[in-house]
């Protein structure tokens, strides 16, 4: 935390940063079984660095959870596992191929893997029993988000019943529920994307190198730029060229797309993310793009 | 739709850093509320072309005659379905000189619960009325909810000024007889503003239509409001809300208190107190990732260390040894009853979280339920519905470190749990005078 002023006064991302770390405290002093929802994206890093810096300078007390569709972009499994070796947390992978491997999912039809995560999720709260799982959701992502509470509480299906929420008042957070029930925690509802990367370049936090403007190739699908690997190919008529790209978001290699950019410093993307009129799961995300409620909907499923 | 005049959303000035400001608002049905958020997303350029996209296509396909603003906020299926609003919003815009967080509180006259839950966080209330209608009765119970959650700062906005002619007549009978009206309540600083949220009039810039009122914007008004001075920095209490005690060879003998300063200053050399024990002893250490400081204040969440080594928990309080919060197991205080399924009655049992304690709880009384239109105080009532308020006394299994909500809204708020379903139902403020 940098230092206030005479006037006893914090600035707003001061004010953001103790209001996560408080809600991380709550989650630990109260829950029996935590863990923390990483999947290599900037929100989950942040999260990470705030993990850290609630429970200096003792280590952070619970592991770490990567639901693992199998199309990742190796940039991101690269900094999962140096960050894992660095911070020396306990990493358990939720294995959507596994999971497609012993046959308890099976691959949608349009090949996105976004929905079988969810059950993929779901069956490791169970096995490992967790009853807390912090993810780094924001209520400015999405019109669902933007009306869920901070203790987002699930039942034994993990299902969220947006009708039917606890009322949140003051910094009271309600995390009791019954075994089998669990509570989702989002320490960053309340920053927005730029405050996002304020924080990253104040504190010097490291990223995967997608996120900084990069030459790729790929090809014009929707409107969006999706990379040509081994889980995204071109159909015909589709032809790959090259590009100066970077990541807004990072989620599924099969569905998140890239936006032009040169943007190569932290700097220069918090001057971007400021200028820029379209939001990042707008610009970026085949998933959100199935329905005005595709979010509210997988969300019910007990999507994060 | 106008006004180029802002910077981009949300970058920050090198010379003053931006701070934040938490606002609620509240409004009847049809007042314009949404139009009016739609409108400070718009015009400080934090609405994005992909949501504005979304909103046109569905309005068109409504065959509304403009862009219905409000579609932005009314996020779930439900909500667009039946053109409603269901659940406190939470929305984000910046300006230069302020990041601003909106409760957006539905208006339907049975959710109290949500206003309450909204205003709980907030600097500021924004309340509106239409031109048209004047004050109604739901504006009187915004407005009481609000001096209730004791919020610092409210605003009136008399809103669709355009279909009254702009008429300066028309806002100040409105004007005065609201402020007539808050004087009763014991309200706090109050603002009111002429505004048309469909065509911008006094939302980012003044109104060229309505020369004759001098005051601010609204956004400039948001942006200037001063809030420094609404946080007790007076009264030190800290609950504890974790010990930090790291298991480690290259760490030894670290035993820290974690949590958020609720109120006051601490500094390293103070003498403090440990409720509810009453042990004392001397900060040696305020303590973050980033290093010692000097001193802590809300909201600030550090890490305390103490020159003795006294049995402190989470639930402890630490404060100063000549002004300490009070420790009661008997609680008088206002409740807003917040559950559909079953009503609070005298004899009730609960469990009660208030700041990092948690206690079981019995209703011992209950004094009266207040009309909050009438603001009538019924004695004779023996249960609260939902959104019904009034005064209890609560008795707790073990002691609270309570302050007057008046005095200190962290010490002085508390929620009440059902213990057999776990769900929050009621939110109390501690009355310690008459």
């Amino acid at each position: 935390m940098s230092s206030g002023s005479a006037a006893y006064q914090v600035s707003q991302l001061d004010e953001l940063e103790a209001e996560s770390i408080f809600v991380m405290r709550e989650v630990v002093a109260e829950m029996e079984r935590p863990v923390l929802l990483f999947s290599g994206g900037k929100d989950s890093i942040v999260m990470l660095r705030l993990a850290q810096k609630a429970f200096a300078p003792a280590n952070i007390p619970f592991p770490v959870m990567h639901v693992d569709t199998g199309h990742n972009f190796p940039e991101v499994l690269d900094y999962r596992d140096h960050r894992v070796t660095e911070l020396n947390l306990h990493l358990i992978v939720a294995s959507v191929p596994d999971a497609l491997a012993a046959g308890t999912v099976r691959e949608s039809g349009d090949g996105m893997r976004n929905r079988i995560q969810t059950p993929v999720l779901l069956d490791a709260v169970e096995k490992h029993r967790f009853d807390a799982l912090f993810g780094g959701a924001r209520r400015d992502e999405e019109k669902a988000r933007a009306k869920e509470r901070v203790f987002s509480f699930r039942d034994e299906f993990g299902q969220w019943d947006p009708k039917n929420q606890r009322p949140e008042l003051w910094s009271l957070y309600n995390g009791r529920h019954h075994p089998g029930e669990s509570i989702r925690v989002f320490p960053l509802s309340n920053w927005t994307e730029l405050d996002i990367w304020h924080y990253i370049a104040r504190e010097q936090v490291p990223l995967p190198s997608i996120y900084y403007a990069h030459d790729r190739e790929v090809v014009e699908r929707d409107g969006m730029f999706y990379a040509v690997n081994e889980f995204f190919q071109p159909r015909a008529g589709e032809q790959p060229f090259t590009a100066t790209v970077r990541y807004r978001t990072v989620g599924d290699a099969s569905c998140t797309a890239a936006v032009r950019s040169d943007a190569d410093t932290v700097e220069k993307v918090i001057e971007e993310v400021a200028a820029t009129r379209i939001t990042e799961r707008g610009a970026t995300r085949g998933d959100d793009r199935v329905s005005e409620a595709a979010m509210e909907d997988r969300k019910r499923e007990g999507y994060f | 739709m106008s006004t180029d005049m802002l910077a981009p959303a949300g970058s920050p000035t090198e010379a003053r850093p931006m701070d934040l400001l938490r606002f609620a608002t509240a409004g009847s049905v049809d007042d314009g509320k949404s139009t009016l958020i739609g409108r400070l997303l718009y015009d400080t350029k934090s609405l994005f072309t992909d949501q504005l996209a979304a909103v046109e296509a569905v309005s068109a396909a409504r065959g509304d005659e403009y862009t219905n603003l409000a579609l932005l906020t009314d996020g779930l299926r439900a909500e667009r379905e039946q053109g409603i609003t269901i659940d406190v919003a939470y929305r984000y815009f910046a300006t230069p000189r302020r990041k601003f967080i909106i409760a957006d509180t539905p208006g339907h006259t049975q959710y109290t619960r949500n206003m309450v839950t909204g205003a709980s966080t907030a600097d500021l209330t924004l309340i509106l009325v239409d031109a048209r209608k004047g004050l109604v009765e739901q504006s009187r119970r915004h407005a009481f909810l609000c001096s209730l959650l004791r919020v610092p700062h409210l605003v009136l906005c008399v809103n669709k000024m355009d279909l009254v002619d702009y008429s300066q007549e028309v806002f100040e009978q409105i004007a005065d007889e609201f402020t007539a009206f808050a004087a009763k309540l014991d309200a706090p600083d109050l603002t009111v503003v002429p505004i048309s949220a469909l065509h911008g009039d006094n939302i980012a810039t003044r109104s060229e239509n309505m020369p004759w009122y001098e005051g601010p914007s609204l956004l400039h008004h948001l942006e200037h409001v001063h809030i420094a001075s609404d946080r007790n920095l007076v009264d030190v209490r800290f609950p504890v809300q974790y010990v930090i005690r790291p298991q480690s060879t290259t760490v030894t003998d670290y035993r820290g208190y974690a949590g958020q300063v609720a109120s006051g200053v601490l500094k390293p050399g103070d003498e403090v107190m440990v409720l509810p024990s009453g042990f004392t002893s001397r900060i040696t250490s305020i303590d973050t990732a980033d290093g010692p400081l000097d001193e802590a204040f809300p909201p600030m969440s550090v890490t305390v260390r103490l020159a003795d080594e006294i049995d402190v928990s989470r639930g402890d309080m630490i404060c100063r040894p000549h002004n300490a919060p009070t420790v009661s197991q008997d609680i008088e205080a206002m409740v807003c009853w917040m559950d559909e399924t079953r009503p609070l009655e005298v004899g009730g049992r609960y469990v009660v979280k208030h700041t990092t304690r948690s206690a079981r709880a019995i209703v011992r009384e209950l004094h009266y339920r207040l009309d909050v239109n009438t603001l009538h105080r019924d004695e004779s009532s023996t249960a609260l519905a939902l959104n019904e308020i009034g005064r209890i006394r609560l008795r707790t299994t073990v002691p609270l470190l309570v302050d007057d909500y008046h005095r200190n809204r962290t010490t002085g708020g508390f929620v009440i749990i059902d213990e057999a379903t776990n769900r929050t139902v009621g939110a109390g403020m501690v009355i310690q005078r008459d």
